[in-house]
């Protein structure tokens, strides 16, 4: 145990309208196993669905503890769409063995947690259940979409003081879950390290954008045409990185991949109302421009710039942003020195 | 008699909630209740083809690339794309080491912290037992999550990332890979099978896949020292082999499709466990039935059914329909794709059992994990860096089409209709669909529903270890259950 951790910190997650991705991302943390790291931050499941041994009664004697102070709570962690169908009463998801909706004891729980955390984008604006025509009715903890609000209301804050951590993404980084576990249990998160969604600024005050593989082909707007080519996603393939938080290009994920090394587009999984879009895979143009250019340059200077850059694009850069293999390697300096090496 | 309810019931990837009536302590009837529905289908309903690619995997964040795989087959079945060579291979990695990371973590992640319970205390193997298998806190889950991570890198490499990638399409996958990353995934399959030889079976995984007899069984559970010997001695103590008897026929779609000239890798049919005999396999024999289900309208072919949430509907206690075969409930998982695919030692088991079990459950998905991973060094070696990894694929068309795969807990069905580029109907029919399937309009049980008839609950009423064992056998993905 670190020595910084004076106590034990219990952890209740729930599974909502979930499809389980998160917890089998929170699996898959650390090199000794997310066990082990759990153990070493103090960190309690009080009870996780698809990890503890409690089963039936013995989940409900846990869950009417806490809601009768008997039991305490340091983080309430959901996973999953918040289902408030049929009419606000929660019915798509009533919680096994308790004539009771999942919505319900949400609502009985949270305001005994110190903390609330929620672990995806579902849990925390509402998610791709919550798309069009929205069947669940679902939302957030705290957001409806983009709108303060959701299963808590806006005006929730855990017991310690904070609002709902969000730790948006479908699914999140291994890290962006366990590292945020980790801080609250350290006491290392204040509200100056949330941003204004709600997100821990570790993650969310980068872009997905920041570290791709394929910024050398941005920076030429040398665009890949086809599933499979090696150029930018952004100008026809539905790539949105420019415009999503996201440390994801300066993590592995799962070793050592991410969205668009694997080579395919960003579908900004961070973002409320990320769900709302319609043809993922290509991206939407007026004109033949891009609509979703990035979002703090203007958008002149943007085209401008883009102009000029394949005016200026090598011909290794232009013929390999549309083959799947490298076909033109870099050039090769005659010898190492004042001019520079390869490339 | 009285009527018990169980639930939460959790390690079942989802919710889920039993009725059980007992008379004697005994179950004598189990009603099976999916609790929970998001509408998948109708959020899939208008939009542009493509867009299931990205919806569909978020069905199920444990079986998403199975998810991904059957809605990437269904495009294929309206644009007649076909899978680059290298495509069908890294699309088949990334499928088996899904499959056996959900195999891997149903057994210890799961099933086997049940034998740690309270009620095993005056077993002799009690405290060996509970000291490895203990849930969050063994040291079997220790030694299992970091193989687990290593398995999963192959998702990095090949995926960009896992759970819900958007690599998989139907020409293949979205990244070329290079010599380096070819060997990469030798190297992560040498850590793999390391982690299976020392760990689970104490033995080669060739030895293990060629055990052909419940006696060659017993000999390895008396004389081996792996993970699966303790099982298989649990299984022994506990007499699993007659726990959970399943509902006589068994289907598989055919797993791994695409990899080799001569059909899939484990054969796709259906098997009659009380006449140990297989007949061949048609879509259209399959009927999905709301009678007992929170949905509107009447049985018919996923082809043609609406999805309409009628959460009053008379007599109805699941979100899950009750998908059946030529009328029949089947069982689903790998116990079926390994009883269909002729492998003689689960097919002893069952005859020698009288039909399905939880033992012969666990042993096939075991098998499984043994009998997959030398497949996949194979398909790694057939990888020919050079040559493409996605075929370019054609413009879809209106039209309907299936989408079949083996997901790690059975068969996987898609079914779409399109009009003008968009989707106008949209089904999904998933494994534990069919093993927790509701009643059906005649009045017959699903198959859990059958195999919890007859169960003893020693004393332990709602809490007896026996129903926990008989549920978690059947590996269910409760998320994807109803969707």
């Amino acid at each position: 145990m670190s020595g910084e951790v004076a106590s034990r910190f219990g952890v209740l997650w729930l599974q909502a309208g979930a499809c389980g991705g998160c917890s089998m991302a929170f699996l898959d943390h650390g090199r000794r196993g997310v066990f082990a790291d759990l153990e070493a931050f103090g960190i309690d499941l009080l009870w996780h669905p698809s990890l503890s041994e409690a089963t039936g009664e013995e989940v409900v004697e846990i869950l009417q503890g806490i809601v009768d102070g008997r039991v305490p709570l340091d983080a309430l962690v959901v996973e999953g769409t918040v289902l408030t169908a049929p009419n606000g009463t929660g019915r798509f998801q009533m919680l096994a063995g308790t004539g009771a909706s999942l919505l319900d004891w949400i609502r009985r729980l949270a305001p005994k947690a110190r903390h609330i955390v929620a672990v995806g984008s579902c849990a925390a604006f509402g998610g791709i259940p919550a798309a069009s025509p929205d069947p669940g009715e679902g939302v957030g903890l705290q957001y409806d979409g983009i709108d303060r609000g959701g299963a808590l209301g806006a005006g929730h804050r855990g017991t310690a003081g904070l609002p709902v951590v969000n730790v948006a993404g479908c699914a999140p980084h291994p890290g962006w879950i366990v590292e945020t576990l980790i801080a609250l249990a350290a006491g290392d998160l204040a509200a100056t390290d949330l941003d204004a969604l709600g997100r821990p600024k570790f993650f969310a005050d980068h872009l997905a954008h920041h570290g791709c593989s394929r910024n050398e082909f941005y920076e030429f707007k040398a665009s890949a045409e086809v599933a499979s080519d090696r150029g930018c996603l952004m100008e026809h393939l539905g790539c949105k990185a420019t415009q999503a938080v996201g440390d994801c290009n300066q993590r592995a994920w799962n070793g050592s991949g991410s969205c668009t090394d694997g080579g395919y587009a960003c579908i900004a999984c961070t973002s409320p109302e990320f769900e709302r879009a319609r043809g993922f895979l290509a991206t939407p143009k007026i004109a033949g421009i891009p609509v979703g250019l990035p979002l703090d340059m203007p958008k002149a200077w943007f085209m401008a710039l883009a102009a000029l850059s394949k005016s200026a694009t090598p011909k290794r850069v232009r013929l390999n942003a549309v083959k799947d293999h490298v076909v033109v390697p870099p050039g090769r300096a005659k010898r190492w020195g004042a001019e520079g090496g390869d490339g | 008699m009285t009527r018990i309810v169980v639930g939460p019931f959790n390690r079942v990837e989802g919710d889920l909630e039993l009725k059980l009536d007992v008379e004697d302590d005994r179950v004598v009837a189990a009603r099976v209740t999916t609790p929970l529905y998001r509408g998948f289908e109708q959020i899939l309903i208008g939009r542009p083809i493509g867009d299931a690619l990205v919806i569909a995997p978020r069905i199920c964040g444990i079986c998403s690339v199975s998810q991904s795989l059957a809605a990437a087959k269904t495009l294929a079945a309206f644009s007649g794309a076909v899978p680059a060579p290298n495509g069908a291979l890294t699309t088949a990695l990334a499928h088996a080491a899904e499959n056996l990371a959900d195999h891997l973590s149903h057994f210890y992640l799961f099933f086997m912290p049940d034998f740690a319970r309270a009620e095993y205390a005056g077993r002799a193997w009690a405290a060996t037992v509970g000291a490895r298998f203990t849930a969050v806190k063994g040291s079997a889950a220790a030694d299992f999550l970091p193989a687990r991570s290593r398995l999963l890198e192959i998702m990095g490499l090949i995926a960009g990332k896992w759970p819900h990638s958007l690599a998989f399409r139907p020409g293949g996958t979205t990244l070329a890979l290079d010599l380096g990353a070819k060997m990469r995934l030798r190297a992560v399959l040498a850590d793999v099978r390391a982690f299976l030889e020392t760990t689970l079976f104490d033995r080669r995984l060739e030895d293990i896949a060629a055990i052909e007899t419940p006696d060659e069984l017993d000999r390895l559970a008396a004389a081996g020292r792996g993970d699966f010997t303790v099982f298989l001695k649990l299984a022994a103590d506990l007499d699993l082999a007659r726990l959970g008897r399943g509902p006589g026929m068994v289907m598989s779609y055919g797993a791994y499709a695409d990899v080799g000239s001569s059909g899939p890798f484990f054969a796709a049919g259906l098997f009659d466990t009380a006449t140990a005999t297989t007949r061949p396999f048609a879509p259209a024999n399959i009927v999905e039935d709301p009678a007992h289900s929170w949905f509107a309208g009447d049985a018919g072919s996923p082809s043609r059914a609406e999805t309409l949430p009628d959460i009053d509907r008379p007599d109805a206690y699941s979100w899950a329909r009750a998908p059946r075969y030529d009328g029949r409930a089947v069982e689903v998982g790998a116990v079926a794709r390994q009883l269909v695919a002729g492998h003689p030692l689960v097919r002893a088991m069952v005859v020698r059992d009288g039909g399905t079990t939880v033992a012969s459950r666990v042993v096939a998905r075991l098998l499984e994990v043994a009998l997959v991973v030398p497949a996949m060094e194979t398909w790694v070696g057939g990888i020919v860096p050079a040559e493409p990894f996605c075929a370019v694929e054609g413009e879809p068309t209106d039209g309907s089409g299936i989408g079949l795969v083996e997901a790690a807990r059975g068969g996987l069905g898609h079914w779409m209709t399109v009009r003008g580029g968009r989707i106008t109907r949209y089904q999904i029919v998933a494994p534990t669909t069919w093993n927790f399937s509701p009643r059906d309009g005649d009045g017959h049980s699903g198959p859990l529903e059958g195999a919890l008839e007859g169960t003893t609950l020693s004393g332990f009423g709602a809490r007896a270890a026996a129903v926990q064992h008989v549920v978690r056998s059947f590996d269910p993905c409760m998320v994807c259950t109803a969707h």
